[in-house]
């Protein structure tokens, strides 16, 4: 048996269907990403297993014993707020201290263990500061301490990037990301951020309207989607929707190049940018450049097609001879491709 | 907001600057005046400047004993308020917003009843002939009325009521701007219910006690009404002191200076408690 | 969130009982049919709000209050908006010293501000006329709303009124149709707030009101201090029932947590 694991998972409230029937397992020492639009029931499905939110449906198991009806004091899980949740009338000290206390644990292991935190964390010379007078990036810092000194058997952070701003947020997705090796504690953190989630996690949970759409590793995720949703949601790709007979596709009024085995009927064909070559000769359709967009290590052209507009991308070897308003053949390979039955994109 | 270098701001408050001064500032410092005068009772208010007023106050025990009335009074009620204030507040806080509004208007909304109305609730219900008393014979717990009426105890119990709200409204303001994910954050870190009350919630409430303190007590020790309706002529307080003697006995420069004594006295203890609450509270709410 | 525990819910009710017994008092003997005040009593009759009728003094004293409320409350709002507006968007030299000067009433006692005014107005030659007393309680509500018109205008986004610049408004139009709006729930709570505070003042003005000035809370004040009858209790219970239905109202159109809060000093 897993670690952790989610049977079933379902909140309601009243009408509205929060989180429906989620599984999943996660390994110990695993970082997991709840991913998903705003609103799809990722908070909720994290308050559910740190027990704050009582589910209408199914268990949580941790290391094999059921949770489900524990109280969230009793778990001892670690928990990092989106707001973060310090306490304003304690100094970072007492703030990480506090759950040590309420373990009833000596002051000298005490003392010691708020010390070494802290330090894992860089904050040794704020240790008598009040949460108002840090940055943002010293009060998350403060709560992952907070959170981690109990040394939690599994570690819960609700979006903690989403105050800081974008250059401290990639400093702190890399170190946390080698804190959480360091100290090898298994992780679930909510995120709406794609890049975040492909930068920190082992395996993505890709979440959309209470559902869990896809369970994978970030590379597996996003060279094989499973849908049109998990495509465009995590990276840009060109779908269009056309018929398969098994062996290829026909999207409007041209056949499109497939590999290995794809299901029959109804489908959709997802072709990422990057993967679209500029050809002079042969091309599987044809297009007129309609912009092009420097993107500093890349171009972006998009292109308008009679299957409609298309994006193509390229990387930046020097100013690109293609231009607004050229005509352009474009080409990929089968293998490249991805063929998902309609019926699973949402 | 716009730093101004221009008059703008200035003209914009000399209308309440003004208004102001001239009538409350300068009435002020006129009763500052007149309490410097001498009195007689037979020639009235003389000529020339003195401190016997003040030195009256300072020696004489008849003040003494109003002072401290009205100011243990004052802390008394304040005290209660405290102690109500802060389980009703909570209450309020965790209460579905419909039952809310209903508590909201039963507990704060006597605020916006004129103080006279329900201290003569209070003078109905403490009577020798009251209803408390009569009830309390029917019931058969007492033989002789318990007299409520013109004492301590009585004015207390009105004073309580009558400044009680705003105790709950300070309070519950300051636990409305508590963040609920710390209540939340300390559950998960192992708090029970009584802990995360005891260490989480009421110290991150205390600025508001302090503020609701500050106005039940300056309210208290400047009460008019109840004092002189429950108490009555027997169980003076300063107010009504001063009432008396400007009203009464017409010797004004001594009801004066009992103004400014008063005056001193509340602002100081306002100030005094301002300056703690700031030095206290600076570093933790920015 | 977990149950609020049941001891809890008891205190709560029991508070609430104490904070309706005075009111249900007044209002229960006031429907007495005796010629004084007792509880239980036999009969029950409207002859109390009867006699209300034929108290002009009161129903004069009524209408006075209501006057005398109005008048200040409007006076106040009229100085305040102006003054708010000073002390919420520009930063000037003396600023903090202007707002304590013109909240600094809030800090003392009614009755040495009685007293005061009284001698003052005495000195000036107003004393026992309408308009001492208005000008009276125009100071003392006055700080009361040009808190709230600050509150009010501190929370509005300066930017509202910089793209109103931009498109070509002068700062007259930018006041009326941007600024003035958006300030008006601030301004309107504290003309409320002026209103009642004025209509329930009496410690002050039982020294400043003179006999043909009374205000409804001196004429009751100094008929308690005579005689409790039926009849004060009567008109007492008027007061409640109108504030009652002023509560209501303004629960819908204001949310009476922000008039209270107002209120407190
Ligand atoms: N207490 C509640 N009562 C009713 N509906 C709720 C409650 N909490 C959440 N919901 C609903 O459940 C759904 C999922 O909410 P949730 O907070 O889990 O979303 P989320 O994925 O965390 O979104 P975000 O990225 O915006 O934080 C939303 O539609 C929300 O409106
Ligand atoms: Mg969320």
């Amino acid at each position: 048996m897993s670690f952790l694991e989610l049977r079933g998972l379902g909140k309601r409230y009243g009408d509205i269907e929060a989180v429906s029937s989620c599984d999943l397992t996660v390994e110990k020492g695993e970082f997991v990403c709840l991913l998903g639009p705003s609103g799809c029931g990722k908070t909720t499905t994290l308050q559910m297993i740190a027990g704050f939110v009582p589910p209408t449906s199914g268990q949580v198991f941790l290391d094999g014993r059921d949770i489900t009806a524990l109280k969230p004091s009793r778990r001892g899980l670690g928990i990092v707020f989106q707001s973060y949740a310090l306490f304003p009338h304690m100094t970072v000290a007492e703030n990480v201290a506090f759950g040590l206390e309420m373990r009833r644990i000596g002051r000298g292991e005490r003392e010691q263990r708020v010390t070494e935190t802290l330090a894992l964390v860089h904050l040794d010379a704020m240790t008598d500061r009040y949460p108002g007078e840090l940055s943002g990036g010293q009060r998350q810092r403060v709560a992952l301490a907070r959170a981690l000194v109990i040394q939690p058997q599994v570690l819960l952070l609700d979006e903690p990037m989403g105050a800081l701003d974008a250059k401290l947020r990639e400093d702190m997705q890399i170190e946390l990301r080698a804190l959480q090796r360091r100290v090898a504690i298994t992780t679930i953190m909510v995120t709406h951020d794609q890049a975040e989630a492909m930068t920190l996690s082992d395996r993505i949970v890709l979440m959309n309207r209470g559902q869990v759409e896809q369970v994978a590793r970030p590379y597996d995720m996003y060279e094989r989607p499973n849908g049109q949703f998990a495509s465009t949601f995590l990276g840009k790709a060109n779908v269009f929707s056309g018929r398969s007979n098994g062996k290829s596709v026909l999207a409007g009024d041209r056949w499109f190049p497939v590999e290995g085995n794809i299901p029959e009927g109804d489908v959709d064909y997802i072709i990422r940018p990057e993967k679209i070559e500029i050809v002079d000769t042969a091309p599987l359709l044809h297009g007129k450049v309609s912009a092009r967009v420097f993107l500093g290590n890349h171009w972006l052209f998009q292109v308008d097609t009679p299957l409609g507009p298309m994006h193509l991308t390229q990387p930046n070897t020097g100013m690109p001879a293609t231009g607004e308003g050229d005509v352009i053949g474009m080409s990929w390979v089968g293998a490249h491709a991805r063929v998902v039955a309609s019926g699973t994109s949402r | 907001m716009t730093p101004s270098r221009n008059t703008l701001p200035f003209w914009l408050s000399a209308p309440s600057l003004l208004l102001t001064m001239a009538f409350v500032a300068l009435p002020l410092v006129m009763t500052l005046s007149l309490s410097l005068y001498p009195y007689d009772l037979t020639t009235g208010i003389g000529d020339g400047m003195t401190l016997t007023n003040y030195r009256d106050i300072v020696i004489d025990e008849y003040f003494h004993a109003i002072f401290a009335r009205t100011f243990g009074m004052a802390m008394l009620v304040t005290v209660i308020c405290i102690l109500i204030g802060l389980p009703e507040a909570y209450v309020l806080s965790r209460l579905s917003s419909r039952w809310r509004s209903v508590s909201l208007v039963i507990v704060l909304g006597p605020l916006l009843i004129s103080v006279v109305v329900r201290t003569l609730g209070w003078a109905v219900l403490l009577g020798n002939e009251g209803i408390l008393n009569n009830a309390l014979r029917a019931i058969g717990i007492i033989d002789e009325p318990i007299r409520l009426m013109f004492t301590f105890t009585g004015t207390v119990v009105a004073l309580v009521h009558v400044l009680v709200p705003f105790m709950v409204l300070a309070i519950w303001a300051s636990l409305q701007k508590l963040d609920p994910a710390t209540e939340h954050a300390a559950e998960s870190l192992g708090a029970n219910q009584i802990t995360i009350l005891r260490r989480i919630v009421f110290p991150q409430v205390i600025p508001g006690v302090l503020s609701g303190s500050l106005i039940v007590f300056a309210l208290s020790a400047s009460a008019f009404a109840t004092p002189a309706i429950i108490g009555g002529r027997r169980l003076k307080v300063v107010p009504t002191t001063i009432y008396d003697e400007f009203l009464g006995s017409l010797n004004w420069p001594l009801g004066a200076a009992l103004a400014v004594t008063l005056l001193v006295i509340v602002l100081t203890c306002s100030l005094a408690m301002n300056r703690f609450v700031e030095w206290r509270y600076r570093q933790v709410f920015q | 969130m977990t149950r609020t525990p049941r001891a809890l819910l008891v205190f709560h009710i029991s508070f609430a009982c104490f904070m309706l017994a005075p009111l249900v008092v007044v209002a229960l003997v006031s429907m007495t049919d005796k010629g004084y005040v007792a509880l239980p009593f036999d009969g029950a009759s409207l002859r109390w709000y009867r006699a209300i009728l034929h108290a002009p003094d009161f129903i004069d004293a009524f209408w006075r209050s209501i006057g005398l409320a109005a008048t200040a409350a409007t006076i106040a709002t009229l100085v305040a908006i102006p003054a708010g507006i000073a002390i919420a968007w520009h930063r000037f030299p003396g600023r903090d010293v202007v707002l304590g000067l013109l909240l600094s009433p809030l800090m003392v006692p009614h009755v040495v501000l009685g007293i005061s005014l009284l001698r003052f107005l005495t000195q000036i030659g107003a004393s026992s006329t309408l308009w001492g007393l208005a000008v009276a309680h125009t100071v003392i509500v006055l700080p009361y709303v040009l808190r709230l018109i600050i509150a009010g205008a501190t929370g509005f986004d300066r930017s509202l009124a910089q793209a109103g610049y931009s498109l070509g408004a002068s700062a007259w139009t930018v006041f009326l149709r941007i600024e003035l709006p958006l300030i008006l729930p601030g301004v309107a709570g504290g003309w409320l707030i002026a209103f009642i505070n004025s209509f329930d003042e009496l410690t002050m003005s039982v020294f400043v009101a003179s006999a043909t000035t009374e205000t409804l809370p001196v004429k009751m004040y100094n008929h308690i201090a005579h005689t409790i009858d039926p009849l004060v209790a009567s008109i007492s219970t008027v007061l409640i029932v109108m504030t009652l239905i002023l509560m209501v109202i303004l629960d819908r159109f204001y949310g009476l947590d922000r008039i209270l809060a107002g209120k407190s000093k």
